[in-house]
């Protein structure tokens, strides 16, 4: 077929386009995504039973703020990786200081702690565990991640692919942290931090397969 | 940026945002200017491969338009339709690569060099699968008028369907192969 011939073909059948598309279809996976891993969680796992005094607590919420906040920054990131053309900008060292903080701040804990003390902060008692159950939880959020990835263009598929990654295992943290009991952030530092990337390295991995278009 | 590819940057940039608010005669001037640019970008790249640069341009054209939705108006188009022209070649390379990993590409098959310089505006990959889902009244006048060069009258009096249903036939088999686009083939 003729080039001008395929440009007459494409051109008699565009429509009008939305704008947002991009942020759009990753917000949809979330709606999806979430639900269901908030549900597999309650099912399998069952929420923390002293959840009422949790609240309280400051590092409750600092358990939860580490991975909302990780979601949130590979959300954009995801984003940005989707569309043809569009750098990351600051977004992969924004991510890295989160990570830095959490590990500063265990550091700390540990420096201040008896030292009989620290390696229940480091083991917990679900070390063994909780890397797993955040990958498990990360599952919904990954395929749908993926299945909107894959309506938009990403051009780097590995990067995309551990984007959306870690979007899910972010996320797939931040919902565990309603589970999960331990409360000491070198813990965090180090077992939601493998939880988070098994699904980014899973979605490295299989961003080349997946993603092509 | 020079003034020049700036210009050029926002004149194309203009005729792609109205092609996305729904102006066709903007986006189908938008998508021929581009072709031009992509034919210029992978003629430069593919000096052993001209026969490929004509497919090359069209899956990108096609890349471009099924994945127009990934553009926001508030984007550089250049570095957009880069990303995409550079993402088409590494994938067509790559795919090339692995073909020929696969089977020797001078195999005895004498078809290999009899073709090689038919005409390099005509690519036939995907075009003519799709042409096959359409029915007859409006592939027999796309086939005829517009991949065979007949003139309506022509076509008419090859197919025996009259002049009008010819030109109804291309405009709607048109539409029709656009939609099969759309959806992905």
């Amino acid at each position: 077929m003729r080039t001008d011939d395929l440009i007459a073909m494409l051109a008699a059948g565009a429509s009008r386009v939305e704008p947002g598309a991009s942020s759009r279809r990753l917000r949809r996976a979330l709606v999806w995504g979430m639900p269901c891993a908030a549900l597999l969680m309650a099912v399998f796992l069952g929420v923390r039973p002293d959840l009422r005094e949790a609240v309280l607590l400051p590092m409750f919420w600092l358990k939860l703020l580490f991975p909302v906040s990780v979601a949130a920054l590979s959300f954009a990131l995801a984003q940005r990786l989707s569309r043809p053309g569009v750098r990351m900008g600051r977004l992969p060292g924004a991510l890295g200081s989160i990570f830095i903080a959490l590990w500063l701040f265990g550091a700390a804990a540990l420096g201040l702690a008896a030292p009989s003390e620290r390696g229940e902060m480091l083991l917990g008692e679900s070390w063994n565990s909780c890397p797993f159950n955040i990958a498990l939880l990360s599952l919904p959020l990954f395929a749908t991640a993926m299945w909107a990835m894959k309506g938009l263009a990403p051009t780097r598929l590995s990067m995309a692919g551990a984007a959306a990654g870690l979007l899910a295992g972010a996320a797939g943290a931040a919902v565990y942290a309603l589970h999960c009991p331990e409360m000491q952030a070198p813990f965090l530092g180090i077992w939601y931090v493998a939880g988070m990337l098994i699904p980014t390295a899973a979605g490295a991995l299989a961003g080349p397969k997946l993603l092509r278009w | 940026m020079t003034i020049h590819s700036h210009m050029k940057e926002e004149h194309l940039r203009e005729l792609m945002v109205r092609g996305l608010g729904g102006d066709q005669a903007a986006y189908a001037a938008f998508l021929k200017e581009l072709s031009t640019h992509l034919r210029a970008f992978f003629r430069r790249r593919l000096v052993r491969l001209p026969d490929e640069v004509e497919d090359l341009v069209q899956e990108t054209l096609l890349a471009v338009h099924n994945q127009r939705h990934t553009y926001e108006r508030d984007q550089p188009l250049t570095a957009w339709v880069h990303a995409i022209a550079r993402y088409k070649l590494i994938d067509m390379l790559r795919r090339r690569a692995n073909h020929e990993a696969l089977n020797d590409p001078l195999d005895d098959e004498p078809g290999v060099l009899a073709h090689s310089d038919t005409e390099a505006v005509d690519a036939q990959r995907d075009v003519a699968r799709l042409l096959e889902q359409l029915p007859d009244r409006h592939r027999l006048p796309i086939l005829y008028v517009k991949l065979n060069g007949l003139s309506v009258a022509e076509a008419a009096h090859a197919t025996g369907m009259s002049e009008s249903a010819i030109k109804i036939g291309v405009h709607r088999g048109f539409k029709a192969l656009a939609a099969l686009i759309r959806s992905g083939k």
